[in-house]
Formats: C-alpha cells, sequence, structure tokens
C-alpha cells in the first residue's frame, strides 16, 4: 500500500495528548508523501509547547520539498499564541496535500476550531494518536476522555485513530502491540477505526501482521546527533 | 517493572507527590509549566494543596508557611522566577526549614528567552540569596535520574532542615524519556519537632524566625547554620564518571551538555583520543576531591569544561585542578546548545596543545 493510499485524504489533522509523539508522526508523514510526489505543507500549530516542534527540522523537511508553514523565524524560539496566516494557503489551495501538526490536548487543539468552517469544505482526516507508554493515556478510557474532549473543542470529529506507542529511542515491538490493544480498545469505545500503527522502520517485520506505517526519528536530542 | 514515557517537567511533580510533597505552590513560567499544570491537577487528587499564587515571591512564602508547620512543600519556576525566589529561600535557610525549589533553567540574563541554559549555576550554588547559607543543588542529566533526585530532594531538605535546589535545564524540563517508577527507600528522618504546628502537649511554643537583633546570637546562630553546611559538604556529594578508567581527555559538565559531551567521547574514542566524562550531579556541595584526585593522575592530560553558560561551572573545575593540569572550556548560551561536533572540535583542538 502507497502513503497516499494509506492517507487519502487530502488534509491530514493530527491531534492527541501532548508526548504522545503527534510531531515525529507528521514530520515523518510530510516526508513520505513527498517522497511518493506529492506537494506537501506541513503546517506546526503548535501553541502549547515550547521545544521539540515540527518548525526545528525546517531544513530537513524544505530539503525533501516539503512546505514548512510555522511561525515567523523572528518567534520560532517563542511559545506566544501566533498563528501563521500562510496557513490558508494550505487549507484553500486543493492541489497541496497539508499535514497539519497540532499541539497536544484539547488546550492545543482549540486553534482548529478557528478553521472549522474551511476545512469542513475539505477532504480531511482528523487523527488522534494513541501512545500506551504515556501515563495519562495509557487506559482507554482515558485516551477516549482525551480524544472526545478534543472534539469538543474543534467542533470536529475524529475520524481515525493511530498508534504511535514508543519509548523514544527505547522501543521494542512489544510496545507497539501493547499499543495496537491500546488503540482496538479505544476504536471499540468510541467507534472510531484505527488507521495505522506507526513504529520504526526496523520493526517492519517483527511487526508485519500490523502492516506499520514505518518511521524514522527524526526529533532526536542534541546528543543523538 | 513498567517502563513509561515521562516529560521532565511532569515527571518532576508526579516524584514530588510520590515523596510525599502535600503543598505546591507555584506560579507559571515557561519551560516549567508542566510541574503546577500536572500539580494543580494531581496534588488535589492525593489529598494535598495547589496554589496558583499571584507571585514567584507568593509563592515561595507559601512555601516557607506550610514548611514551618512541618508539610513537604515545593515550588518551582524558570530562571527569572528563581531571582524573584531568593529572599524565600534565604529565609528558609536561616529559618531552617526544609523545602523543594525546583528551577528549570533558561535563557539569561533578565527575561532571556525560553530555550535551555545553565547560566544560573552561581545563583544557585553560592546561595543566591543573602547571608551566609548554603543548599545542596541536585542537577539531573536525564529524566529518571530528575525523579529520583526530586524524591530524594525532600529527605535532604527534612534531614537538614534546609532548603534544597532541584536544578535542571530546559531540556531537562522537556524533553521526553522512558522512565520506571523504583521502590525507594526513603532516610531514617528526625521527627519534626520543632514544627510549628500548634502547641499541643508541648511546654512551649514553637517560634520560627530569621530576625536575630542582637550580633552574637545572630553568629552564633550562623555558626549552628555553618555546621550543617559543613556535614552536607561532607555526606552528599555525588558525582558519575564516565568512560573515565583509561580517560586522558576529560569532559567536565552536568545536565545536558554531559548527554553532549558523552556522545562527543565517544566519537572521539574512535579517533583513538581517549575521552571521558566527569558529571557532577550535585553541583553544590562541589565534588572538588575527586576531580582533585583525577587531575593528579598522569595519564590525564587536559580538562574540557563544557556548560550552557559562558564558563560557571569552570570556576569550581579550576578551583579543583588548580596548576595540575590545563582547563579548556567551551559553552553556548542564551538557550543554545552546543552541538556535539562543536564539543568534538572544541576537545580536538584543546588535544592538540597537549598531546
Amino acid at each position: 500500500m502507497t502513503v497516499m493510499e494509506r492517507f487519502p485524504h487530502r488534509l491530514t489533522l493530527v491531534t492527541g495528548h501532548y508526548g504522545t509523539g503527534k510531531t515525529e508522526f507528521s514530520v515523518n508523514l510530510a516526508l513520505a508523501l513527498a517522497e511518493e510526489g506529492a506537494r506537501v505543507a506541513l503546517a506546526d500549530l503548535d501553541i502549547v509547547n515550547p521545544y521539540f516542534r515540527s518548525r526545528e527540522r525546517r531544513e530537513l523537511l524544505e530539503a525533501a520539498g516539503v512546505r514548512l508553514v510555522a511561525t515567523s523565524q523572528a518567534l520560532a524560539d517563542a511559545d506566544v499564541p501566533a498563528l501563521p496566516a500562510e496557513l490558508h494557503a494550505v487549507l484553500e489551495d486543493r492541489s497541496v496535500r497539508g499535514v497539519l501538526d497540532i499541539g497536544g490536548d484539547p488546550s492545543g487543539a482549540r486553534v482548529l476550531a478557528r478553521y472549522r468552517p474551511r476545512i469542513l469544505k475539505e477532504d480531511y482526516q482528523l487523527l488522534y494518536v494513541v501512545n500506551a507508554a504515556r501515563p495519562e493515556v495509557r487506559t482507554a478510557e482515558s485516551s477516549a476522555e482525551y480524544l472526545r474532549a478534543i472534539e469538543a473543542v474543534t467542533g470536529l470529529q475524529c475520524t481515525g485513530l493511530v498508534n504511535n506507542t514508543h519509548l523514544c529511542g527505547e522501543t521494542g515491538p512489544e510496545d507497539v502491540r501493547e499499543g495496537a490493544a491500546l488503540a482496538a480498545e479505544v476504536s471499540r469505545m468510541t467507534g472510531v477505526p484505527v488507521v495505522c500503527h506507526a513504529a520504526e522502520a526496523r520493526f517492519r517485520e517483527a511487526l508485519a501482521d500490523l502492516d506499520p506505517f514505518p518511521m524514522e526519528l527524526r526529533m532526536r536530542k542534541p546528543w543523538e546527533e | 517493572m513498567k517502563r513509561e514515557i515521562w516529560k521532565g517537567s511532569e515527571a518532576i511533580a508526579e516524584a514530588a507527590i510520590r515523596a510525599g510533597c502535600r503543598c505546591f505552590f507555584g506560579y507559571p513560567i515557561t519551560p516549567q509549566n508542566e510541574i503546577p499544570e500536572y500539580m494543580s491537577y494531581h496534588m488535589p487528587q492525593s489529598g494535598g494543596v495547589f496554589v496558583q499564587a499571584e507571585s514567584e515571591l507568593a509563592a515561595v512564602n507559601m512555601v516557607y508557611g506550610a514548611a514551618a508547620s512541618g508539610v513537604r512543600a515545593m515550588t518551582s519556576s524558570s530562571s527569572p522566577g528563581v531571582s524573584l525566589k531568593q529572599e524565600g529561600i534565604s529565609y528558609l535557610a536561616a529559618c531552617q526549614l526544609p523545602a523543594v525549589v525546583v528551577n528549570v533553567m533558561r535563557g539569561g540574563p533578565g527575561l532571556g528567552s525560553i530555550q535551555p541554559a545553565q547560566g544560573d549555576y552561581f545563583q544557585a550554588t553560592r546561595g543566591g540569596g543573602n547571608g551566609d547559607y548554603r543548599t545542596v543543588v541536585l542537577a539531573p542529566a536525564n529524566i529518571q535520574e530528575a525523579v529520583d533526585l526530586t524524591q530524594e530532594a525532600f529527605d535532604i531538605a527534612d534531614q537538614y532542615r534546609n532548603p534544597v535546589v532541584v536544578l535542571a535545564d530546559g531540556l531537562i524540563g522537556q524533553m521526553m524519556e522512558p522512565i520506571v517508577w523504583k521502590e525507594r527507600t526513603p532516610r531514617q528522618l528526625p521527627e519534626k519537632t520543632w514544627a510549628a504546628c500548634g502547641r499541643g502537649d508541648r511546654d512551649h511554643n514553637n517560634f520560627i524566625t530569621s530576625l536575630l537583633i542582637d550580633a552574637p546570637s545572630c553568629e552564633a546562630h550562623n555558626l549552628e547554620l555553618n555546621k550543617k553546611v559543613l556535614e552536607m559538604e561532607k555526606n552528599e556529594c555525588r558525582w558519575e564518571e564516565i568512560l573515565m578508567d583509561d580517560a586522558e581527555l576529560v569532559f567536565v559538565a552536568y545536565g545536558t551538555p554531559s548527554r553532549v559531551a558523552q556522545t562527543a567521547a565517544e566519537n572521539l574514542r574512535k579517533q583513538g583520543i581517549k575521552a571521558g566524562v566527569f558529571r557532577p550531579i550535585t553541583v553544590w556541595p562541589y565534588p572538588y576531591a575527586r576531580l582533585k584526585e583525577i587531575a593528579g593522575l598522569d595519564r590525564v592530560k587536559v580538562f574540557l569544561t563544557v556548560e550552557m553558560s559562558l564558563g560557571q561551572m569552570l570556576d569550581d573545575v579550576n578551583l579543583a585542578v588548580g596548576e595540575r593540569k590545563p582547563v579548556k572550556f567551551y559553552g553556548r548560551c542564551g538557550g543554545k546548545i552546543p552541538g556535539v561536533s562543536e564539543v568534538e572540535r572544541a576537545a580536538l583542538e584543546a588535544w592538540k596543545e597537549v598531546k
């Protein structure tokens, strides 16, 4: 299955509890779509986190042909709730595949509410990232609660779950499987389907039955250069 | 044990609750907002009290009040906010009140930036407020250590009746790493017979003050406090030695730069340079004695101090090493993190001079 078949919608909105790996997933998805020849824009709409945001990977993204839409460079190191005006271009230009990396929790997802009328006119999917290694959302109940809260503040329906269970660089295939079980349970409770399991490419064989979306860790720490 | 991934700031908050912290007073500032945010939700659930104070100064004085009544109390902030708390920390030390103060450091001076830095080293290790006092300063380099040290900080504070500082740089506060919640063996601690928590059956009032208006009493009080300083120096010093068994080039770094230095040391070893890392875990008390000993080893040729500040810990390295070996320095500041390749380059330059 190609990446475009796996993620067939023009706009992909990536939400979830903070620390679940939304940015890592968004950066990987944008790069994978670009590799298949799509015109891709990645919008960093994280107004919650001060560090580890997709805008820090500008060079990598631009080298791969991905347009990065983020707060102006002057504010790149700040945590002011300013959104890039350029985002409208991504929402309206139907020749562009847009990946929207949204800040964590309902507080981060709130930025989407502003764009709701436009998003509803477009072919979009709202993904919710599940991670069984994050203490606040490790049970199906708490994970579903965050999902519902994100739907409530955005006014948008969640259309798919992404199991992105990881322990930073120390993940094993069994962790991804644990996340798959959690995602299945969240799906059962909410009726939202699991659209993919994201896992480091090195686990592709060990997890062949899950047909994972292969990722390379891009949001590395300074000493992991 | 089950591994979970935690963000540094929220892990510090949870660790404090697990260590029996029952009062948290804070005021928001990036990059440590997750601490008060986590506390606001979880502290009431654990039967404790969370107050978002009207200012940093108010928060630290609420800690003073809670600590005086014998409760385990904590406040947290980031650099400019911690500057505002210094008066309160001095009063806590003067009144012999145990408390934990977390500083998730960002770029300074002044309001600076919100990116990670270590420019508060002097402030943290030399007391910071007015008067003769010191606080134990614990400097974690990973999230597991941040958790473990935060829990132990409460024990250290109670043991010496003195404030303890957890000094994390912004990256430690903001990054995520897997951790486990270990079974902890708390220290044997004296009962808080001094606490001002109601007279009860006591035949006297417990009175807590830092005002000693006649000089001889104030001096006597200072000498009492100093006994604890000497005890803390003797008992609480700790450090880690990484790749040090045969090291000829020694990085000295704490917190995030020690992680960068470790990668640099591993890379240098591939190029045939035996590099190691000396990592202070307490930056006060500073591991002078061990560093001095290492400086005396024949095989050790040069030291390279790496900081996210412009040469603050460098003073302590120089105090320890003296004239025994050359001490070089590489630092970034204002919120920039030294990169592995930059640190390697600095090491190669230092190596060229001594080999």
